[in-house]
């Protein structure tokens, strides 16, 4: 059950301030991670601890199709992504690879940075610690389900094609 | 059913979708650049992966750090090369032989109307302008999309976009695109088609069509779609060789919201940082500074654009203040410039004229700005940082706009210029 503090933005965060693509030549896990919401928060990288969760407001994740921007948190250490809504491809790419994320506007409004939140990803419920109130989240299709509890969706494929045979 | 609708049923091999649902669908094709395509072929090697569905509908473009600008972009080419050489994929565009990918595959031909595509790049929804369902996705369903020939879609609700009139001089397809994300926002569209129609679309140029189908995913949009017309067909002419089949909207088909766009009232527009909603007319941002202007990309770099930003530059010399690069999009774009006699006139009025690539336009290479430093440039995108230093900024504009800010320094209009010295 991820377990963190809250790092609070605005609305239409896009995928070039999550990972800039001054970056992008270096695809791998320690280069990402360093620059990490380099261009939004310079700070980031140095506060943010295993288990922390983004919280933000509409169309989280707007902008390029770079997975590299849901591989940059999920390196980072964060938990799980909150937003109001997310944009279309984001959202695919993070439930391709794995990054939780949880679509729930009034979390994203209520939440304040460094609220302690604990979020059940199975019901979609966020508790946040600090003030004790509890956000439901929009619940996923059960193939997408499917397919995070199988670990993404390269994992689905072949655990498909496995039954097939 | 709209347009994409019936393409995605036809897809999935279903006689009827609808909004919201969730379908599998076959893809006539399937692409990647230079930086989604490692991370795919990484994911699918270490998913097991042994075979791609048929090598002869998988395309790589080497477009957005090439001619590779340093040992780490070189090796994120080669990663690409070597897949496409062990598994016979034939269609790998690389430098010399290549271009932006979305000016160049409908360019060779590799997207006709009523296909279905899915690429490694947001930009992907470009092939809409003709007829094409086409949509970007990332590197996981890219690896997916190799290994099966399918992906996953959630059928979209649409917007209609009625066009009527024509554009008057100095306006493109550049300005009514900027002018429906400033009307709808940058999330507007979010999820759904954009469906554009009506009596204007005749009036609307190819090149005009790309680059208003291209920044489509600035308002969320999944894909954009054009109607296909006698200027579609001209266009095909020479370039697709195989039979294919477009798609009309049923007449009962179901639309979220409906817009109408009188190309005759556009003016030129601009969009401030750092939105592509942040729009204004050109003419009220006379006072804005420029350092640099860059005329390229898939959104303006192709023979339209090139013609205008020639006709504004012929005789005229770049501001003392201002560096002005010139990218045309393709290799065969370049070479109808040369032609044309149009690089000898960017090279006199004192431009930078690049081979192909993406370069500047997401900060690359070829053009990144220092901090503080403004651009005006005929891309898509003017995030925080996008051309370079986070301290730096981008405006969106056409390419006559971009043009007469280089001659001029600031934010200008084609009238604006004195007469031309020749
Ligand atoms: S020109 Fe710019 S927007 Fe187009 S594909 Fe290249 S980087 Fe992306």
């Amino acid at each position: 059950m991820p377990e963190g503090n809250v790092f609070k933005y605005g609305d239409h965060i896009d995928t070039d301030v999550i990972i800039p693509a001054r970056y992008l030549n270096t695809p791998s896990p320690d280069n990402l991670r360093q620059h990490c919401m380099e261009d939004l928060d310079p700070d980031f990288t140095g506060r943010v601890r295993s288990g922390d969760l983004v919280v933000a407001g509409w169309n989280f994740g707007c902008g390029s199709s770079r997975e590299h921007a849901p591989l940059a948190l999920r390196y980072a250490g964060v938990s799980c992504v909150i937003a109001a809504s997310f944009a279309r491809i984001f959202y695919r790419n993070a439930i391709n690879i794995g990054l939780p994320i949880l679509e729930c506007p009034e979390a994203a409004m209520a939440l304040q940075n460094g609220d302690r939140v604990q979020v059940v990803f199975d019901t979609g419920e966020i508790r946040n610690l600090t003030t004790g109130a509890v956000y439901q989240a929009e619940a996923f299709p059960s193939f997408i389900q499917d397919m995070i509890a199988c670990g993404g969706r390269l994992a689905y494929l072949k655990s498909r094609q496995k039954e097939a045979h | 059913m709209t347009s994409t609708q019936k393409l995605l049923a036809r897809a999935a091999g279903l006689s009827r979708v609808h909004a919201g649902q969730l379908i599998e669908a076959r893809l006539d094709w399937v692409m990647g650049n230079d930086i989604t395509s490692p991370v795919a072929i990484e994911a699918f090697e270490k998913t097991g992966f042994e075979q791609v569905f048929d090598p002869e509908h998988i395309i790589f473009v080497l477009d957005h750090y090439t001619p590779c600008k340093d040992i780490a972009s070189a090796r994120l080419c080669q990663c690409v090369r070597q897949f496409a050489n062990r598994h016979g994929i034939r269609h790998l565009y690389d430098t010399g032989k290549a271009g932006i990918e979305h000016a160049l595959i409908p360019e060779q031909g590799l997207i006709a109307p009523g296909e279905c595509m899915i690429g490694a790049d947001s930009h992907t929804c470009t092939y809409g302008a003709l007829g094409a369902f086409s949509t970007g996705i990332g590197s996981t369903d890219l690896a997916a999309a190799m290994a099966t020939g399918t992906c996953w879609f959630r059928v979209p609700a649409a917007i209609s976009v009625i066009l009527e009139g024509s554009l008057p001089r100095y306006v493109s397809g550049k300005d009514v695109i900027l002018h429906l994300i400033g009307r709808i926002g940058v999330d507007g569209a979010r999820y759904c088609s954009l469906e554009f129609s009506g009596p204007g679309v005749h009036a609307l140029s190819m090149d005009d069509r790309f680059t208003m189908a291209n920044m489509a995913v600035e308002a969320g949009a999944k894909n954009a779609m054009f109607p296909v017309d006698d200027r579609t067909e001209a266009y095909l002419n020479g370039r697709v060789r195989r039979p294919w089949k477009a798609v009309l909207p049923d007449t009962d088909a179901v639309y979220e919201q409906t817009l109408h766009i009188d190309l005759s009232a556009l003016e030129p527009t601009i969009a401030l940082p750092h939105q592509p909603s942040h729009t204004v007319p050109a003419r009220q941002a006379r006072d804005l500074r420029i350092d640099q202007a860059v005329i390229g990309s898939c959104t303006n770099g192709r023979m339209q654009d090139m013609r205008t930003a020639a006709e504004i530059m012929k005789g005229r010399h770049v501001a003392d203040s201002v560096r002005c690069l010139i990218i045309p999009a393709t290799q065969d774009i370049y070479l109808q410039c040369l032609q044309e006699g149009l690089i000898e006139i960017f090279v006199r009025a004192g431009c930078a004229v690049s081979t192909p690539t993406c370069g500047p336009c997401l900060g690359g290479h070829m053009g990144c700005l220092a901090e503080g430093e403004r651009a005006v440039a005929t891309t898509n995108r003017n995030f925080v940082g996008r051309m370079g230093a986070r301290s730096s900024e981008v405006i969106l504009a056409s390419p006559a706009i971009a043009a007469a800010s280089a001659v001029t320094g600031h934010i200008a209009l084609p009238d604006d210029l004195p007469e031309s010295e020749g």
